[in-house]
């Protein structure tokens, strides 16, 4: 799923202080179920920005709505009725969301409320860990599983550096070395031969490199 | 020969060979390069010239080379993948070669995190094997990593690092197999303190026969004072200092401190020079260059060899 977290109270109200009417839009995927934006924290948000203003003698209107996908035109449709009573939108959805929202209603303006952090999974209760960067040539057959592109510092491709210290990157001991995991899932495969095979350089075109992506199926598209 | 390098010269002779390092300054001050590279004249046969070490910003290394070679100095150029992608490394390897610099070291640098900029986006377009396979394809192939041909092709003599004391301990060996698959020439080893670790690794290279595929220089540092050991041993990643380094350094009064690191280095190598596979030593002289000399004579490898 696509994490984030909520940004400092004190940036999100300097983005929505010149405004009186605010619609507070979260979305119900990913970022609710990382308790960053959903409709939980919409609630939390709203009640945290009235107390604030309050205390500087000064009310403002905040409607809530949480939208099934704030990704997708065919939900955020439903903010249309509200739109008329806002003077601003606060999104708590991750940045593809905001942007929905910014490019439907080209007169209103949008302020995210949450940081889009990466594309990752639950490790534990409240712990979310990077997996994923979206290269677009998926090499994880290669590598046990494991990703050395979202999970390494440096992101090497052909084994660890030489500050892996007992499994852990040099960057931090909270951080593991991901050539460690991989090394041990390969021994577990009985796949060891398979780390001297040299891993080409790799073709960034299909990831950020290539200019911004798009995804075009001409069996769906209309 | 591959190259027109020193180094490889050298090594092809069956001396041992002795590099040694300079870092640049943190200023455009040419003279501060002459100054420490002159410390080294004569002493090694080629001195590598950092490239933003502990990814703290410099003098470029190319530039430092630049200066070196114009002494009359063999420079290695060093460069990390941390900091260009493949059309500035390509793009720097040809001016470097211009300029007749020959011998290179390709590394993929320390992390950001530890230097002076943090905040840097840190590029690893492609990592040191990549990297090591690119530099031998512009040599052998005549070619850019994107295929093209290139016009007089620069003919570097290829080296990378090697730390056999990082972790799984177990993949060291095969880590150095797939650099010399890759087309390294030559690998300098990480510091080497923890001596019967490295002669355990030096047992899996042979065993592989990968000493007669790549040069191994030893990496020495010579220690100033116990606090400068235990900072080597607790906080930098990738470092072996076994308790008995630090304990001989700490043992021994203030005064005569340094004079017990350069000890304990020239017995360091000493030792290694009877370990078979080992081609060399790379002294590094971590802003103390000007005690190379002194450690090189001791250690017996004085007079460095002419007329090769």
């Amino acid at each position: 799923m696509i994490t984030a977290e909520r940004k400092p109270l004190e940036e999100i109200v300097a983005s929505v202080k010149p405004f009186q009417r605010i619609l507070l839009v979260g979305c119900n995927e990913c970022v609710t179920v990382c308790a960053a934006g959903g409709r939980k924290e919409v609630g939390l948000l709203a009640s945290a920005l009235q107390m604030h203003f309050m205390t500087e003698g000064k009310t403002i209107d905040i409607k809530e709505i949480t939208l099934e996908r704030q990704c997708d035109p065919e939900y955020v449709e439903e903010l249309n009725v509200h739109m008329d009573q806002a003077d601003a939108v606060l999104s708590m959805a991750c940045g593809c969301g905001v942007q929905e929202i910014a490019r439907r209603y080209r007169e209103k303006p949008v302020f995210p409320a949450v940081n889009t952090k990466f594309m990752g999974a639950s490790e534990r209760q409240g712990v979310w860990a990077e997996r994923c960067q979206g290269c677009g040539d998926c090499l994880l057959g290669l590598t046990g599983g494991i990703c050395p592109i979202a999970r390494c510092s440096k992101r090497l491709l052909n084994g660890p550096c030489g500050g892996s210290t007992t499994g852990k990157c040099e960057i931090s001991p909270e951080v593991d070395c991901v050539w460690q995991l991989i090394w041990d899932r390969l021994k577990a495969l009985g796949m060891q031969d398979r780390y001297e095979d040299i891993m080409p350089a790799k073709n960034w075109q299909t990831g950020r490199g290539g200019g911004p992506r798009k995804i075009i199926r001409e069996d769906l598209a209309e | 020969m591959k190259t027109e390098s020193r180094l490889e010269k050298v090594l092809a002779s069956g001396n041992l060979a002795v590099t040694s390092e300079c870092g640049p300054p943190r200023g455009a001050l040419p003279d501060k390069v002459r100054e420490k590279a002159e410390m080294l004249r004569g002493y090694v046969d080629a001195i590598n010239v950092t490239d933003n070490q502990t990814a703290m910003v410099r003098m470029s290394s190319f530039a430092a080379c630049v200066i070196i070679k114009q002494m009359g100095l063999d420079p290695i150029l060093q460069m990390v993948t941390r900091d260009r992608n493949r059309l500035a490394m390509q793009a720097d390897i040809l001016g470097a070669y211009a300029h007749g610099i020959d011998t290179m070291l390709c590394l993929s640098g320390d992390h950001p995190y530890f230097g002076d900029h943090p905040q840097a986006m840190n590029v690893h377009d492609i990592d040191s094997i990549q990297f090591v396979q690119m530099v031998h394809q512009m040599r052998e192939e005549g070619k850019f990593m994107g295929g093209g041909d290139i016009l007089n092709p620069p003919k570097m003599f290829i080296g990378a690092a090697a730390n056999p004391f990082a972790d799984p301990f177990e993949l060291r060996v095969a880590r150095l197999a797939k650099k010399a698959k890759a087309g390294t020439d030559f690998v300098q080893t990480q510091c080497i303190y923890n001596l019967d670790k490295f002669e355990l690794w030096m047992k899996g290279v042979r065993d592989r026969g990968l000493h007669e595929k790549v040069h191994i220089l030893a990496g020495i540092t010579p220690m100033k004072t116990a606090g400068m050991a235990r900072y080597m041993k607790n906080k930098v990643p990738g470092m072996d200092v076994p308790d008995e380094v630090v304990d001989r350094m700490a043992g021994v009064p203030k005064e005569k401190m340094a004079e017990e690191g350069i000890k304990i280095c020239v017995e360091s190598i000493q030792r290694l020079k009877e370990v078979k596979g080992v081609s060399g030593f790379h002294i590094m002289a971590i802003e103390w260059e000007q005690k190379v000399p002194e450690i090189v004579e001791k250690a017996g490898l004085y007079p460095r060899p002419e007329n090769l």
